[in-house]
């Protein structure tokens, strides 16, 4: 497996996990900030949980289009794998 | 009257389930080795496993349980779609490539490439089993609910149909067959969502001018049915429950909205009151049950906001140990997905790495669409008047059949051939287990390819017959909340071997062993114990349950990762 690749997918993943950890400790711990409605009448609730399924979408388009070629593994130690 | 069969429908499904069948059988016949049998001899286009991957995913669960969730209590039913997309972060960026370059056909085989032990074979199939089986749960109360409205038929008769065609098609078929229903289901059900979302969007919201009454639902000791003081039927001098849902108070007092668009849909609703049913059940000295249905007009704020449904109140509490439910879950969730054996089977049906990646961004765009609109159509549901009382795992077919009986058909086929789907994929990969995993560690002997066919198809069997049974008893449980537990167990028992084994060199073949082992027992028997199980499962007093709270990822998660860490640095010198 290509190292980049799994180092940038650690970074995606690290990226995702303050977002979403936020998202829930908001939720756990204040929930009534939860009830405000800062953009065109649409509670942060809502916004912050559609945020987070499109963010999750976003970065793994990044992902898809950063990651680089799969080998560094030689074509013949995969054959023994299988 | 809620539920009353219908031709059109019973046709539509019957053509559904046949062209599913036949295509099944039709793909079945190529895969005869054991390669093409459980990974479809790795040549699935990436794109139609991306989308097979929202097949396999969107179960029962989310499209029956997430909205029927958000029909009854609003917000809250919307963290589970957030928790199951999140868990799909994990298993892109962590998970996907190394089961791809380490595994050939089942999670043992990845979690096994290291150390070859017939130890970690045997508990990684076992693992695969028990999740599985606790996965299928759900889908089969799904199946049983769906076939309640369409064919008029007995919760557990829809159990029983759904068990046996899935055993049929896995006996028949394989993971080719499976792969291109789950594809065909993925793309329907999505296409069919968004369908429906369009349409609630352009009715909009009305007010119902009459205010609801409260109704009743006795239970005899005999059995037989009470509604509202009259024996339960259709026929003069009987009376069924009355369908639900309804908005009291629009915004500025007028009774009409006309069609909405998607964000003017959340902010009408946050300003409107919209009528939702609290239930008190209670037990009779003569040994029948009345559960009091009471209409409760709640204003849209507070539907929009999390912490409405009883489940989830903790979080309102002042108290931080109210909250752990809550975060136990959210953890469960998470970290369940990338730990699902018959989600990472699918990582074996594609040619390589970069194909495993691409499927799984389809993978995600799919589902991630898909839960968007939970949301619509939850609300959509709250608020059509369709709804069942009783059963909140009703609410998207009943939402369909509030538009028309046609796409009710259309909607209901869909569903169901998504719990056949899913538990199709379930099923097979617990067959893999027992097959590749469990009597190939048990016999000395290694076993032929067409050997572990016979033994997986006699494995489908008797697992179905499992399924079917648990189906029939868990059948009062919202289907999504059986899934946080599903999700719980593989997060416990699969996902810290998985991890560990992929990020840190000192793991063991006895810390995996034991972490597997460890933390499949804690989280099961963590959930048997727990107050849900007590008084939907056994029927007992949910106050004497021994654990805390009902989920129990956010301890048995740790725990899964604290044995593989301490008994990998016990056992290192051996290793």
């Amino acid at each position: 497996m290509n190292r980049s690749n799994t180092r940038l997918g650690l970074i995606l993943f690290a990226v995702y996990l303050v977002l979403y950890g936020g998202f829930v400790l908001l939720n756990a711990f204040s929930p009534e900030t939860m009830e405000s409605t800062p953009i065109a009448g649409i509670n942060l609730a809502i916004l912050s949980g559609f945020g987070l399924i499109i963010g999750a979408f976003v970065l793994a388009l990044i992902y898809g289009v950063m990651c680089g070629p799969d080998d560094e593994v030689p074509s013949q130690e995969r054959e023994e794998q299988q | 009257m809620i539920y009353h069969p219908s031709t059109l429908a019973v046709a539509i499904f019957l053509m559904f389930v046949g062209v599913v069948l036949g295509l099944s059988f039709y793909l079945g016949r190529k895969a005869k080795s054991s390669e093409g049998y459980f990974a479809a001899h790795g040549q699935i286009p990436w794109f139609v496993n991306g989308v097979a991957f929202a097949g396999d995913y969107l179960s029962a669960a989310s499209f029956l349980g997430i909205c029927g969730m958000i029909a009854f209590y609003g917000y809250d039913g919307f963290l589970y779609s957030i928790g199951f997309l999140g868990g799909w972060v994990v298993a892109l960026f962590v998970v996907a490539e190394p089961m791809k370059r380490l595994g050939k056909f089942t999670f043992a085989d990845a979690l096994n490439s290291k150390f070859n032990s017939k130890g970690i074979q045997f508990v990684a199939g076992v693992s695969t089993l028990v999740v599985s089986v606790f996965y299928l749960i759900p889908q089969m109360v799904g199946a049983g609910v769906l076939v309640q409205p369409l064919l008029g038929l007995p919760h557990w008769a829809g159990v029983l149909i759904v068990g046996a065609v899935v055993i049929f098609i896995v006996v028949t078929a394989g993971m080719v067959s499976t792969t291109w229903v789950q594809f065909l289901k993925g793309s329907l059900l999505v296409a069919f969502s968004a369908v429906l979302t369009v349409m609630i969007l352009q009715r909009g919201f009305e007010v119902q001018s009459e205010p609801p009454q409260p109704q009743t639902l006795t239970e005899l000791a005999d059995g037989s049915e009470i509604v509202n003081g009259l024996p339960k039927g259709e026929g003069e001098g009987e009376a069924t429950l009355a369908s639900v849902g309804t908005i009291s108070k629009l915004p500025d007092g007028k009774a009409k909205t006309g069609p909405l668009g998607p964000l003017e849909f959340f902010s009408t609703l946050q300003e409107s009151e919209v009528v939702l049913w609290s239930k008190e059940t209670a037990t009779d000295t003569d040994g029948s049950t009345t559960t009091t249905y009471t209409p409760k007009p709640t204003p849209g704020s507070q539907i929009l906001r999390p912490g409405e449904n009883p489940k989830f109140k903790g979080i309102r509490s002042d108290k931080y140990s109210d909250k752990l439910n809550f975060l136990s879950l959210m953890l469960a969730l998470f970290c369940g997905t990338a730990s699902l054996p018959h989600i990472l089977i699918r990582y074996y049906t594609v040619k390589d790495g970069a194909a495993a990646r691409k499927s799984t961004i389809v993978g995600i765009g799919c589902i991630g669409f898909f839960y968007v609109l939970t949301l619509y159509l939850g609300l959509g549901a709250m608020t059509s008047g369709a709804m069942d009382v009783s059963s909140s795992n009703m609410a998207a077919p009943l939402l369909a059949r509030s538009m028309s009986e046609l796409l009710f058909a259309i909607i209901s086929a869909i569903a169901f051939t998504t719990v056949l789907g899913t538990v199709s994929g379930l099923i097979l990969a617990s067959a893999g287990a027992v097959a590749h995993d469990l009597y190939g560690c048990l016999s000395s002997r290694e076993l032929t390819g067409t050997e572990q066919v016979r033994i997986a198809k006699i494995a489908s069997v008797a697992v179905g017959i499992v399924a079917i049974i648990l189906g029939m008893k868990f059948q009062k449980l919202n289907v999504g909340y059986l899934v946080g537990w599903a999700f719980s167990v593989a997060a416990s028992a699969n996902l810290p071997s998985l991890v560990m084994l992929l990020f840190w060199k000192g793991t063991t073949k006895q810390g995996i062993i034991a972490a597997v082992t460890v933390g499949m027992t804690s989280s099961l028997a963590w959930i048997l114990l727990s107050a849900d199980t007590y008084s939907a499962v056994y029927g007992w007093d949910g106050k004497d349950a021994l654990t805390p709270f009902s989920q129990p990822g956010i301890v048995t998660i740790p725990l899964g990762f604290l044995t593989l860490v301490v008994v990998s640095l016990l056992t290192k010198k051996r290793a």
